[in-house]
């Protein structure tokens, strides 16, 4: 059973897995929506004082909180428990494109050259970590949610902001990745 | 404990981010360069599921598990804040290789160094904050 799991899992068991939690948190009468806790987290570190936008009472979404609490345990578990042997297997025409760039493929889950403590203070390792950082808290609250809240809940529920929005997040993503990425690597 | 079953759900959805390997920056950048089906499938059979669930609820009047009725609030339409909003979200989601869950679940997988992309993630929600008075909603 641990070895069965402990395989890549197929995105038939993984859709639809995010799909049962989603509707477990509505079951229990929430929404399922990660970027929001990054509201909650402003507030905490005391954003509220100076802020109306913060100023709100941030226990009440304990509960979203504690599931991404939740989330960084379940990455240790599986990194710990369930992880596999086999390096991750991408498509070669995507390793050929990124080589190119100059961003290598070891079949670890993330490039080595770009995310290290050691390229943080680089300009490359600044865009990446930073700045990128920086534009998935500022565009997902503008957008007023992200994958989980939009891409999945928002469009499960057949809302047209949330068709925008995805619409959006791809159309931002090709963007970077067609037309900055040659730029910037 | 009331809130012992996010923890185990957020744990669920963790072991499910990692395991289906959506946390990884590669991953993300198969899926812009539209080299693999794996990223479109999570998510849309995610969705496609998500939509069962979500009819079945209205159709049945499904109720929560201490019998309140389960809303969905309709989100306000506006074109510049979804659009623009989103667009940013994706520049970042294509840099960083993660969206909000996967940078939390990152983490947990020993990448200690996603704190400082979280860091800059919650500042930049403070920013957007500070400045959305003056951005078209």
């Amino acid at each position: 059973m641990i070895e069965l799991l402990s395989q890549p899992w197929p995105w038939y068991v993984a859709g639809p897995s995010i799909a049962v939690v989603m509707f477990l948190l509505l079951w229990t009468g929430k929404s399922f929506g990660v970027s929001s806790t990054l509201r909650s987290l402003c507030s905490i570190g005391g954003a509220g004082k100076n802020c109306d936008f913060f100023d709100f009472d941030w226990r009440s979404q304990n509960w979203n909180l504690v599931f991404v609490g939740g989330a960084v345990i379940g990455g240790y578990l599986a990194a710990h428990f369930l992880s596999s042997p086999e390096p991750l297997q991408l498509d070669p025409r995507t390793v050929e494109e990124l080589s190119e760039l100059g961003i290598a493929f070891d079949g670890s889950f993330l490039p080595e050259d770009l995310f290290s403590w050691s390229s943080l203070l680089t300009a490359k390792g600044l865009i990446v970590m930073v700045l990128g950082g920086f534009f998935v808290g500022f565009g997902t609250r503008w957008a007023g949610g992200c994958t989980s809240g939009h891409a999945i809940s928002g469009l499960a529920d057949l809302q047209l902001p949330s068709l925008i929005a995805a619409i959006g997040f791809f159309a931002g993503g090709l963007l970077m990745t067609h037309f900055l990425f040659p730029l910037i690597f | 404990m009331k809130l012992t079953k996010f923890l185990l759900l957020g744990i669920l959805f963790g072991i499910v981010m990692t395991k289906s390997e959506v946390i990884s920056w590669y991953r993300i950048q198969e899926m812009f360069r539209f080299h693999s089906f794996h990223m479109y499938g999570v998510m849309g059979s995610a969705l496609g599921v998500g939509l069962v669930f979500v009819q079945w609820i209205k159709r049945r009047g499904i109720r929560t598990y201490d019998g309140q009725a389960i809303e969905f609030k309709p989100k306000a339409f506006s074109i510049p804040r979804y659009l623009f909003g989103g667009s940013l979200f994706g520049i970042g989601w294509a840099l960083t290789g993660a969206c909000p869950g996967p940078l939390f679940t990152l983490l947990g997988n020993g990448f200690i160094l996603y704190s400082v992309v979280i860091l800059s993630a919650v500042l930049g929600t403070f920013v957007y904050g500070k400045l959305r008075n003056r951005l078209p909603h």
